[in-house]
Parts: structure tokens; sequence; C-alpha cells
């Protein structure tokens, strides 16, 4: 870890930390990156363990969206996370791929970062200057862009566990492997309404994901239609979608408000 | 570029080879000969380069040679045991599958679904066929309808499960 580092330190933007490659190496196969070093975080034994504390799941950098798929503490705890990896990308990706890594490339077309922040999850950071630990939703801060300095390289993902029960739902609408667009929503429902507010959260729409401002939904009642169709809309005005492939920002828009409202089904019906 | 002696075990026979670091794994077994794995998209997207490194499937084509090191590399050449001499080599379960079921035409994924599949049954030797969809739906084939292939898997596991 220390020699990691150092080479780090010593190298700056002319290394890249390397793991699962799924990314790093398209991006140099297609010419579109150039790295002259990369540094192999793979050998490093404290960044390959998930560990789970009473109230925290720590997820070392070099973990692969295969182990977090299968992983038992993940499944118990945060069902909704294990089945996301379930779905990240294909076999292959999953096979290879780390969710540190899937952070560091900020990919906005990415299943977890969504997720991620509607959990409060964190990005534990380090360099030869020592560690901080940032909100998903402050490292992450645009297209392809996030607040990893030149010297620092990820060690884990820190995710809170939540109460046992804290419903969780991820739903998201792809066309091919990427998602178009996501909605993560996490909440307490309890005798049908909701325990202070709930967390949602739009992936893939706009540069970053999108917390939705929730505030006025605090013990709303989650069966009354127009607390689906506030929430709905509260999510259609909270992301800014542009023309691309994964449609017209009409359609996305439009597809914002119907996930969500699949989102509250969701919770409501208590899956996780 | 720096080049660096590799140890791996290639479909079950140990080899030392010295790659260069940027070399890809796709472009290391073809150039010992092992061509069945096709290179498609280059992208991790199509599947027709899947080999299985340590039983796991990866596209060779985004996985650098030197992460072989150590490890155990299987390509669709591994996969039919050689016989007696003078006679025909007796293939994998899989593979006479595909071909009884006619899982393949072109042939070009075959390969990649072949090795795709054989990783599936290793960690699951009985799944269904949403099990096989989901595992396979990173492996693009443009002949055949994909029915066929699915077909092929679960008779292939139906076909272990014959097995004395």
């Amino acid at each position: 870890m220390a020699d990691a580092v150092s080479l780090r330190q010593r190298y700056g933007e002319d290394a890249a930390i390397y793991a699962g490659g799924t990314e790093l190496l398209l991006a140099m196969k297609l010419g579109i990156a150039r790295w002259p070093h990369l540094i192999d975080i793979k050998p490093i034994d404290q960044l390959r363990r998930v560990a789970a504390t009473k109230d925290l799941l720590r997820i070392g950098a070099t973990v692969t969206h295969w182990e977090l798929e299968r992983d038992p503490v993940v499944a118990k705890a945060l069902p909704a996370l294990a089945r996301l990896e379930a779905n990240v990308a294909n076999i292959r990706v999953r096979a290879a791929g780390t969710l540190a890594g899937n952070l560091a490339f900020a990919e906005p077309h990415a299943d977890p970062p969504a997720l991620l922040v509607a959990l409060g999850a964190r990005v534990v950071l380090e360099s030869a200057a020592g560690s901080r630990t940032l909100l998903v939703g402050e490292f992450i801060t645009g297209m392809y862009q996030t607040a990893l300095g030149p010297g620092e390289l990820i060690v884990a993902i820190e995710i809170p566990l939540p109460a046992r029960d804290v419903r969780m739902a991820y739903v998201k609408f792809k066309v091919l492997e990427r998602p178009s667009l996501a909605v993560a929503a996490v909440a307490t429902i309890r005798d049908g309404r909701f325990v202070g507010a709930p967390s949602v959260v739009i992936g893939a729409v706009d540069e970053v994901p999108r917390a939705v401002p929730t505030a006025d939904f605090a013990s709303a009642d989650v069966r009354d239609p127009r607390t689906a169709e506030a929430l709905a809309e509260a999510a259609r005005a909270a992301v800014d979608p542009s023309d691309d492939l994964a449609g017209s920002a009409d359609y996305k828009r439009h597809l914002v408000g119907v996930f969500v409202q699949r989102a509250l089904g969701s919770l409501i019906a208590g899956a996780a | 570029m720096a080049r660096r002696e590799i140890g791996l075990r290639l479909n079950g026979s140990n080899r030392r080879i010295e790659v260069e670091d940027q070399v890809l794994l796709i472009d290391l077994v073809r150039s010992l000969g092992l061509v069945g794995t096709k290179l498609s998209c280059d992208t991790q997207v199509c599947g027709a380069c899947t080999v299985l490194l340590d039983g796991r499937p990866v596209s060779s084509c985004t996985t650098l040679a030197i992460e072989a090191d150590g490890r155990a590399v299987e390509t669709i050449e591994g996969l039919a045991d050689a016989g007696a001499p003078g006679r025909a080599p007796k293939l994998h379960p899989l593979q006479q599958a595909f071909i009884d079921r006619f899982a393949f035409q072109c042939g070009y994924c075959t390969p990649g679904m072949i090795m795709a599949a054989k990783a599936l049954l290793d960690e699951r030797p009985h799944p269904d066929a949403a099990a096989i969809q989901h595992w396979m739906e990173g492996n693009i084939c443009r002949c055949t309808g994909y029915q066929t292939i699915v077909e092929a898997v679960l008779d292939a596991a139906d076909r272990s499960r014959r097995l004395p």
C-alpha cells in the first residue's frame, strides 16, 4: 500500500491506477487516454476485502462487481446493491471490473452511483498527505470528472448500513448495457407513511447523480396517488436531461417520472 | 516497453512465456496458435473473445496478458479430450450439445459462447433458462436468435447430470 501511494506521488498525472481495467484499457485502446505508467493495485491484500461492522460496510478498492454480487454480507444488509451489482454491464465486466474503478471513471451512464448516493456512501482516499473521506456525491464532480487528486487513490467505499426497517429500491431503464436512466430510493415506511423524508436519486440522466428535493414528503401517505404524482413531478423538475443516443430530453424527463413511481411502488411492496 | 516472463497454466499445461507489458491476452493466445478465440467488438460488449481466467469469464480483448501470470487460462481449444492416438477427440458436452442443437451458424461467436457457458455450468451445474439468459446476455450472436444456444446449454447441463 505504501508503495502504491509513493508511486502515485512520484508519477502524478503520468500514472493511472489500474485494477479491473474494464474502462481504463478501453480508453487506452481507443486512444482517448494515454498514461506512461499504470499502478496495479490488485496485489494489495487490504484492498481486496469486504468487511462489515455493526453500522458500516467497507468495500476495498479492488473488490469486483462479481464478488459483491456474491457477497453474503451485501446480500443480507444491502440487497438492492447486490441486485444492482448482478446487473452491471455483462458477466465479463463484472468478473474484472471494480466498484471503485466504476466510481473513479465517473461515466454518467453507470449503475452504482445513484444508489450509493441515496445510501449516503463515502469514498475513502489516500495520498502521501494522509487520508480523506468524501461522500460519493462530492467525489463525482462531472462527466468523467472526480475530486480524486493527482497523488490520491481510492482505498475503499464505505456504506452506512441502514437500519433493519429501511427499504431500498433501484430501478433502471436500459436499451443496451448501460442505463439510460436509473432511480434509487431509500426510505423507511411505517403505518403507510414515510418516516422522515425519503432519499430519491436519479442516475444517468444528468452528468452527476441528481438528488431529488424530498423534504416536503416527510410523513407523506405513500399510497396516496397524489404523493406518487408529486414525487414524480419533483424528480422531473430536479433533472436537466439532454438529447443523446439514450433518448430525447423530453422522453427522458417523462421516463424519470415513470421510474420514480415504479421505485415508490417497489418501496411500498417492501422489495429490497 | 518492458518485457517480462510470465508463468501460466494454459489449457492445463504449464507455460513460461515472455510478453511485453502492453500485449493483450487475446493476442498472446492467438500468437500461440489458439485462434479459436475471436476478436470482434474490441470493447467488451460482444463476448466473442471470452476466455476463462482462473475460471471466471473475461474479455481477452481488454485483459493484459501479464494478468495471466500465476493463473489458469482456458480457451476453447482446451475443452475437448485428445482421446486415444489415432482416434477423434471427444468433445466437451457443451461442444457436442451446440452441434446437436444447431446452436451456431457462422460460428464466430461460438467459442466465446461456449466458454461463457462453461463458466456458468462450473459454478451452477443446473441453471434454468432464465439464469442462462442472464449469464449470457453479454454474448452476442447475429445468426441463431439465441433460442438454440439456451437449449444447448440446458442440454449440456442435462448430459453432465447423466454422466457417472
